[in-house]
């Protein structure tokens, strides 16, 4: 297929590509989904009961929201962005990965950082900044392990044996470049012991840095990162080549550079300069241009393959993903109004917003790609397709449940908090409006347990199929591009 | 050469991509960051506005630890319901001694920019050891073990109020020397007090009034210049 098309004179196999590592990280990746959301399980269930916390600190919600999401982008996302990209870098080169040790110490060392940085979270060492909560020393080990990634990854590319270079390989490029730069400036600080530093910004100048970074996590990690995934893993899948090839380029560099311009929607009214907000906003609108190009481009190229949509969970997951990929870039750009930021900033509504994101699409494509991946890893088949394609309802529904019970929730107290009544004083107090969340609180609780039911079943039927196996040896075809 | 030709020559050099990825994505950056960072007045401080003393410091390093900002923002938007529910809006110039900032995204609980002076002291023990004993639908954690510790644990506050020292902020040597009595006897908790009363509290005392006098008379934002120009809600200036 026109990934790798391979055209021209024949070569010697250079040896097989070098796929243990990626089993492992995904593997991984999956036990960080478990730990991850059954912490954000945990504290669904703080908001509803708060006593659970049984008085202990490492139980209480701010450390183990804090836990969560650290668990869920960085281990749950990251191994599985970073297993996927040495799959699809070797493939769509050609050759086996560069230095594959130094591969192994990007998993080992990732997965080892993770563990202790989710520990020392619980321990109560926090940086303070969102995205960025770990501490000075994890932070050193992250840029360590980041700039090993990079070797490994562009190390691979210039020895590939076909000459250009793949568009999934320029989205996780672009990860792997820009994650490093929002980091290293973001985590700048002065130490005073090992637990403990201060910010080298300040006040409204951090604020901008933070949410440079911070907008940017998304927009090059959950959103970047994972569209590397789509376009190896979709047409792949799909066995059609990208719909459009042309439309690919537009949106890559499009979105490259409009991306890093909206983090100031994250500050909208905040005591930032009205410039910078203004800016942030436009930009944001600008960004649904290049997110649903993509978008269509996606389903563009699925299309004509709906007969094995019916059959296959895995190409069913990867496909809803793309509906709610559209649905949070339409959602985000909507909040990046000022006047609908009013409302929607600090509520609810922007939880409901992330998951819509993280749990549609970030969880959605990676569950597909792994019902995709594993068996191909093993040389066998997935233990059970049906179990897959009850993971697929409790998934959607799930997701669903949460996104609604989060927009009901959001936008009432967006609308309460702000609402005044005829003679301009304040309606209702913040406590009755805290009170009045409740039931919107048990029913994403009962969300995250459908969603939490669905990766306990990913989680049984990969071990199966991985049990008792190995990962298989492929080599890379003969011929060759150059 | 069309642009799609000239693209194919970009994919087939993995150098020629990095340098174009990185200078793509730092562009905004630069035009949108950089002069925020090289913009002293964004963070020059209010003339209310003074570096925490030693059990301010601490009560705040707790704050952090303890992930209070996760369901507490500390930035009241210039929006009418909000100045009358929390006090006057938050200026730049307030969090010129925050490192980290801690404005955050998600108010589950309120605001507590200008919660200083609201409340007694007491209150905010029982509140914090047990806040369903004061607030009885309250959601929020019980923080027990703070009561139980001395406010003297971790990194010294010395070496603390060194860094921040370097980072510029003006405490003197005597004051960084005398900071370890000022937080002899005290517990983790009764820092965190001190900071939560001293969150907007010298506002809350009437420094601001002539922000709620020019409030914005629609809820809808009243254009406010980060930017320097809040001096004239300075008390000086407030009269
Ligand atoms: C079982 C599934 C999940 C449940 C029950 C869950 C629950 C929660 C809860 C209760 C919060 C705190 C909300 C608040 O502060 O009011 C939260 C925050 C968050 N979760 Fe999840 N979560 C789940 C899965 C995920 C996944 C898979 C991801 C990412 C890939 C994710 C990313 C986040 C992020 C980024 C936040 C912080 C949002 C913000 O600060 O605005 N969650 N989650
Ligand atoms: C064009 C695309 C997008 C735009 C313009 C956008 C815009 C926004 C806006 C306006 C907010 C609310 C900020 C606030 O009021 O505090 C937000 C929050 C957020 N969005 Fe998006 N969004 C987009 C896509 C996505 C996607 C695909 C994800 C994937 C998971 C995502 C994840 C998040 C997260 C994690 C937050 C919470 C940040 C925080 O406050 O902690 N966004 N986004």
């Amino acid at each position: 297929m026109a990934v790798e098309q391979a055209a021209g004179r024949a070569l010697r196999p250079a040896g097989v590509y070098h796929d243990r590592a990626v089993t492992a990280l995904v593997l991984c990746s999956v036990v960080w989904a478990l730990l991850g959301m059954l912490a954000g399980l945990y504290v669904a269930a703080e908001l509803v009961w708060p006593e659970i916390d049984f008085g202990r600190e490492w139980l209480s919600y701010g450390r183990l929201r804090t836990l969560h999401t650290n668990a869920v982008i960085f281990g749950f996302g990251v191994s599985a962005l970073m297993g996927t990209a040495f799959y699809s870098v070797q493939r769509t080169c050609h050759v086996p990965l560069f230095a594959p040790r130094l591969a192994w110490f990007c998993c080992i060392g990732w997965q080892l950082g993770m563990l202790a940085g989710g520990l020392s979270l619980l321990a109560g060492w926090n940086a303070g900044k969102e995205y960025a909560e770990l501490e000075w020393p994890f932070d050193i080990a992250i840029a360590v392990v980041w700039v090993c990634f990079a070797v490994v990854f562009f190390g691979t590319i210039a020895k590939r044996r076909i000459q250009p270079i793949y568009v999934s390989n320029w989205f996780y490029g672009a990860l792997i470049i820009v994650i490093a730069m929002l980091h290293i400036v973001n985590s700048l600080a002065v130490p005073v012991g090992l637990s403990k530093s201060y910010s080298l910004f300040a006040g409204a100048q951090d604020a901008i840095v933070q949410w440079w970074y911070g907008h940017n996590a998304v927009g090059f990690l959950l959103t970047g990162g994972f569209l590397g995934m789509l376009y190896y893993f979709l047409p792949k899948h799909a066995d059609r080549p990208i719909w459009s090839y042309r439309l690919s380029i537009v949106a890559f560099w499009s979105f490259t550079y409009a991306y890093i311009w909206a983090g100031p929607h994250h500050l909208h009214y905040n005591a930032i300069p009205e410039w910078v907000q203004s800016l942030g906003m436009v930009m944001s609108l600008v960004l649904l241009a290049p997110s649903w190009a993509t978008m269509v481009n996606g389903v563009m190229t699925v299309a004509g393959a709906w007969e094995k949509l019916k059959t296959d969970p895995a190409l069913k997951f990867i496909v809803l993903s793309l509906a709610f990929y559209g649905l949070a870039t339409f959602e985000g750009p909507m909040m990046s109004i000022k006047s609908v930021n009013v409302v929607s900033h600090f509520t609810d509504w922007t939880i409901g917003h992330v998951h819509s994101g993280a749990l549609g699409w970030n969880a959605m494509i990676t569950f597909g790609t792994f019902y995709f991946l594993v068996p191909r890893l093993m040389g066998a088949p997935l233990h059970s397709v049906r179990l897959a394609n009850i993971h697929f309802w409790l998934a959607l529904a799930g997701t669903m449940l949460y996104i609604l019970a989060m927009w009901g929730a959001g936008v009432s107290q967006g609308l309460l908090w702000l609402s005044l009544d005829e003679i301009g004083e304040l309606s209702f107090s913040f406590k009755d409006i805290m009170a009045s969340m409740a039931p919107y609180y048990a029913l994403r609780l009962a969300a995250g347990l459908i969603f939490f039911a669905g990766v306990l079943l990913l989680a049984f039927n990969l071990f199966m199929t991985v049990k008792g196996r190995r990962t298989i040896a492929v080599a890379p075809p003969k011929t060759t591009g150059f | 050469m069309d642009g799609v030709g000239l693209h194919k020559r970009l994919e087939a050099n993995s150098g020629l991509l990095i340098f174009g990825i990185l200078l793509v994505s730092a562009i905004g950056g630069l035009v949108q960051v950089l002069p925020s960072i090289f913009q002293d007045s964004l963070v020059a401080p209010t003339a209310q506005t003074t570096p925490y003393d030693p059990s301010e410091l601490i009560g705040r390093d707790i704050y952090i630890r303890e992930g209070c900002g996760v369901c507490h923002s500390q930035q009241v938007r210039p929006l009418l319901a909000e100045i009358k529910r929390y006090g006057p809006y938050s200026r730049a110039g307030e969090s010129a001694y925050d490192r980290p900032f801690l404005w955050g995204s998600k108010r589950t609980g309120p605001d507590l920019h200008r919660i200083g002076g609201r409340y007694s002291d007491e209150w905010h023990r029982l509140h914090l050891i047990d806040p369903r004993s004061v607030v009885p639908n309250s959601i929020m954690p019980a923080y027990p073990w703070l009561a139980e510790r001395p406010a003297n644990r971790g990194p010294d506050v010395r070496r603390r109020m060194r860094a921040l020292q370097a980072l510029g902020h003006p405490y003197s040597e005597a004051e960084i020397a005398a900071a370890p009595a000022a937080l002899a006897g005290l517990m983790e908790i009764d820092a965190l007090i001190a900071y939560l009363q001293g969150l907007g509290a010298t506002l809350n005392a009437g420094g601001f009034d002539q922000a709620s006098r020019t409030a914005p008379s629609t809820r809808e934002q009243r254009p406010h210049s980060a930017d320097g120009g809040d001096a004239h809600f300075a008390p000086e200036a407030a009269g």
